[in-house]
């Protein structure tokens, strides 16, 4: 039997949001899954990010 | 609404628990998905069956409390674990006043606070009073490098979150007085030992290295006592103290070991290997980010790719099998082509817009202006069924040219220009005006002119919006090979995934073999035998039927763009041409070549490397040896190089335990400036510290010296603890020389991809385009990028080979509509436009007797670099024209529309 193309990635982080953005160009179908009721994790609480100083968000 | 009428005050997690929100809310205003949730812990209807007052406000109807948990079942091919980090225990930090005292914080609650959309607005107030603290300390290593708790680890990022914290604390009270405590200062990824240094002395951050054991209260400040390296005891009083806790592996990560069925570390951190760091012990199930050992964005972002790329090796054969494709209708070409008949759309934006500017007196202007054929406001644009709306009117209407009067078309013009695209309209005939940031935000205290500045806005959009184009949306076909420079332990790695992915590789090494750095290496950090991993890679890639090796091999020349690359590979004295689609740079760096020491002086004094290679040979070299010197950061941090080499403090403590194993009762020494032996690495510290190893610290003023003796070394050092200096004679002096660049200028400038000052590569953005480089289709991993280790080489190698792998895997390259477009009859072949360029998009072509500009459509960004410098004004960028922007600018006096 074939392999599914779809792939499920846990946690919405910025980890999981990029995984997930990567394998949906790379022609895979992508289940993000995450706990809380949006997506984003730690990095969205973060005002600034350095050393470059950019919006987290 | 729901929020409004919701009787249940909760405390808002998304704040740290220093702020309170109503059951039903929404965590902040762009999170995505963009809808409020219930927070069923305080909800009066989940646990009361009583209130209901939330679904009878809400006037959409989307409350609906008869909804049950459903259970999904996902037939896939792979897994990808990332679900983050855990929070240290609040029992730990009890210790220092947390809980205790309300001005102790920890750094994530004072992240909020320094936020301007935080609790306190941006203002750093003391929770106790809410007044702005005058002496701040932030406490290193709270639940790291701490086996009372059992996180005997390295957190690796609070170090510098703590820095970050105290120089935006810094910005928004520049008066505050802040020190920060470390043990180590442990600053060692890409460009943060720079950072930190700009910071320390733009703002003055006193660094104490010291770790304060406890917080006491005294007459309502808060008191630390300290001691520090020269045994004196100090103490000092503060406002508020800031707590740097660690990363803990997730608080779920029993339960998702147990129902993935992986493993998991002795921290509870899911189990993987140096040579497969991003691979679970089970078949199909990865892992990246903070769950396979703590780390910061950079790596979690590149971690990310890897496992992608893993995951596409894995189903390579099901690619496309299951994914959806958008479909789009003809372009309406007769009616783009009919006068304009514009329709202007004013945004409220909630109360964002509207609560500042008169919306519906902005859209009856809008009514007035030439041209305009429909004038709506709506309450968010960007909601899903009023672009549906928007949609049904532009069709009704037959309207050709769209203004939306809204937000920043920066995050906003995809989704219109999308909305276009999808009833038969070019995607470039949509126009903002951002009258949300440029209006109702900037001038909310003075409504009246805001909303005259929005009628400005929107005549000089609708004078624009008259002359928009149609633009081409070309793509073009890509060559499914992928060149990859460098045959190392990272070029090697992201050739083989990227061959595994289904794709060709023609890999580039100048050396007569493979291997790289990886030849030179005994043991692998995690104390593998680096042979049997370099063997295994070379092996794998020498029979892959998709790789073709070049060794004894050069790049000359590389030409073209992302998907149609051409270069010249030299090799033995002849050259050949290689088509390929994308480029990745895994040049790779090396041991830096110690200056002074007594170095190449005796033969008592080796490199690390050499040590390995010592070793590997056998003990017979440690027959008569009594005191082995180790001396750290010799190259590094300012010595000669500014980078930190970042590996060296943990291959030292690796190659002294290994001598400890072979003769336990040699004297080790190792001079150091900061311990850096980040993650899990400082388990291997710690045990060198068990058996007997001595760490001393030095700084720059008082370095070691090497001097060399007619009978031997000695080794001349000041020790801060005696407060003199010290003598040890030294049967074997091991200087951990750094990583040096490789030779990357040549392949710089012939790929136009820029250098850090310290001449490793530089990637397109620091956090989150870790492995891309400005120019498109070029990629990077290894040393070539910056120091790291073979397990980070490996995983930043996937990362590359997942990047490389989405334009082979898509086929075609989409052209970004907004390129620069030469007028050949009025270019003189001057070469400004080339020469500025600063993505190699415009190249000179001789047409006719005269050499003319022409624009790589595929490789040009938009910027308009070209454009402004022409001397004859022969480019234009589509979408914005001279004669747009010209008529925009007369639009900005109500005469000059008139006129237009």
């Amino acid at each position: 039997m074939a392999k599914s193309g779809s792939i499920l990635v846990l946690g919405g982080g910025v980890a999981g949001v990029q995984t997930a953005l990567d394998l949906s160009d790379l022609g895979y179908y992508v289940y993000l899954v995450e706990k809380k009721a949006s997506i984003g994790g730690v990095m969205a609480q973060l005002d600034k990010t350095f050393p470059t100083n950019d919006c987290s968000l | 609404m729901c929020t409004m009428y919701c009787p249940r005050p909760v405390v808002d997690t998304y704040n740290e628990r220093l702020d309170i929100t109503r059951a039903p809310h929404i965590d902040y205003a762009q999170a995505i998905p963009s809808s409020y949730y219930i927070d069923a812990r305080a909800c009066l209807r989940v646990n009361y069956e009583t209130c209901n007052l939330c679904a009878q406000t809400c006037t959409a109807g989307a409350i609906d409390f008869t909804e049950q948990p459903k259970e999904l079942v996902l037939n896939v091919g792979a897994v990808v674990l990332a679900p983050g980090f855990g929070r240290v225990d609040e029992k730990v930090l009890e210790k220092f006043g947390y809980g205790r005292y309300p001005d102790v914080l920890t750094a994530f609650e004072f992240e909020r606070l320094t936020c301007a959309s935080g609790p306190s607005e941006g203002h750093i107030v003391r929770p106790s009073d809410n007044r702005p603290p005058k002496k701040i300390a932030f406490l290193q290593c709270i639940g790291s490098r701490d086996e009372t708790c059992g996180n005997g680890y390295c957190s690796s990022v609070c170090c510098m979150y703590a820095i970050k914290e105290a120089s935006v604390a810094k910005e928004h009270e520049p008066d505050v007085d802040i020190s920060i405590f470390f043990m180590d200062v442990r600053t060692m990824g890409k460009g943060f030992d720079d950072a930190r240094k700009r910071a320390q002395q733009k703002y003055g951050i006193n660094v104490v290295r010291a770790r304060v054991p406890r917080v006491d209260e005294v007459d309502g400040r808060l008191a630390l006592t300290w001691t520090t390296g020269d045994g004196e005891h100090h103490s000092g009083l503060f406002d508020m103290v800031v707590l740097s806790v660690g990363l803990e592996s997730p608080e779920d990560a029993g339960l998702i070991s147990q129902v993935a069925d992986i493993e998991l570390n002795h921290y509870n951190f899911c189990r993987t290997s140096v040579d497969a760091p991003l691979v679970s012990s089970r078949n199909g199930v990865l892992v990246a980010g903070a769950f396979q050992g703590p780390k910061d964005i950079p790596e979690s972002v590149t971690q990310a790719s890897g496992a992608a790329a893993i995951a596409s090796e894995l189903l390579a054969d099901s690619r496309n099998s299951e994914t959806v494709t958008v479909t789009y209708p003809d372009e309406d070409k007769s009616l783009e082509e009919e006068e304009p008949r514009i329709g202007v759309f004013v945004c409220h934006c909630g109360v964002n817009i509207a609560g500042v500017v008169d919306v519906k007196a902005v859209r009856d202007y809008a009514g007035t202006l030439p041209g305009v054929v429909l004038y709506e406001d709506t309450l968010y644009s960007c909601s899903q069924d009023a672009l549906k709306s928007i949609a049904e009117k532009i069709k009704d209407n037959r309207l050709n040219r769209v203004v939306i009067s809204a937000c920043s078309p920066r995050t906003h013009e995809p989704l219109f220009q999308e909305t276009l695209r999808s009833i038969g309209l070019n995607p470039a005939l949509v126009e903002m005006a951002n009258i949300r940031d440029q209006c109702a935000w900037v001038h909310a205290q003075e409504p009246e002119r805001a909303t005259e500045k929005a009628k400005d806005l929107v005549r000089m959009a609708v004078a624009k919006a008259r002359l928009l184009a149609p633009l081409d949306q070309p793509t073009v076909d890509v060559t499914p090979t992928a060149l990859v420079i460098g045959g190392g332990a990272a070029g090697m790695s992201a050739a083989l995934s990227i061959a595994d992915q289904g794709y060709n590789v023609v890999l580039v090494e100048k050396g007569r073999s493979l291997g790289g750095n990886l030849k030179r290496l005994t043991w692998t950090l995690d104390g593998q035998d680096a042979s049997m991993v370099l063997k295994d890679m070379v092996e794998k890639v020498k029979a892959h039927k998709n790789i073709d090796v070049l060794t004894s091999a050069k790049v000359e020349s590389v030409s073209g763009y992302v998907g149609n690359f051409t270069s010249t590979i030299s090799r033995g004295g002849k050259t050949e041409m290689i088509n390929h689609g994308v480029i990745v740079l895994a040049t790779g760096g090396r041991e830096y070549k110690p200056k002074g020491y007594a170095y190449g002086e005796s033969t008592r004094v080796v490199t690390q490397l050499e040590l390995e290679e010592k070793l590997s040979r056998g003990k017979g070299f440690l027959k008569n040896a009594r005191n082995v010197v180790m001396i750290q950061c010799v190259g590094s941090r300012g010595e000669d190089m500014t980078h930190c080499s970042r590996l060296c403090c943990t291959q030292a403590v690796k190659n002294a335990l290994k001598l400890k194993d072979l003769k336990p009762e040699l004297n080790i020494f190792i001079f150091y400036r900061d311990m850096r032996t980040y993650g899990f690495y400082e388990d291997l510290y710690r045990e060198a510290r068990r058996k007997g190893v001595k760490f001393i610290r030095y700084t720059l003023v008082r370095k070691p010296e090497v001097i060399k003796q007619p009978r031997g070394i000695m080794v001349k050092a000041f020790d801060e603890l005696i407060g003199d200096d010290i003598e040890i004679p030294a049967s074997l002096v091991v200087l951990s020389a750094g990583i040096s660049p490789g030779e990357n200028e040549e392949l710089s400038r012939i790929i136009k991809a820029p250098l850090t000052p310290e001449g490793f590569f530089l990637e397109a953005h620091a956090k989150l385009r870790p492995v891309e480089v400005a120019v498109d289709g070029v990629y990077l991993c290894g040393l070539a990028h910056g120091p790291k280790s073979l397990e980070e080489s490996v995983a930043q190698a996937k990362a590359a080979a997942a990047k490389a792998a989405i334009p082979l895997a898509k086929g075609k390259v989409a052209v970004a509509p907004i390129v620069s477009r030469v007028n050949q009859d009025l270019c003189i072949g001057c070469g400004i436009c080339e020469s500025l360029c600063p993505f190699s998009a415009i190249t000179l072509e001789k047409v006719g007797k005269r050499k003319k500009a022409q624009t790589i459509t595929a490789s040009c960004k938009g910027c308009g670099i070209c454009a402004s410098h022409c001397p004859t004004i022969a480019i234009s960028m589509g979408g914005f024209t001279d004669e747009a922007i010209m008529a925009q600018i007369h639009a900005f006096s109500p005469e000059g529309c008139k006129e237009g």
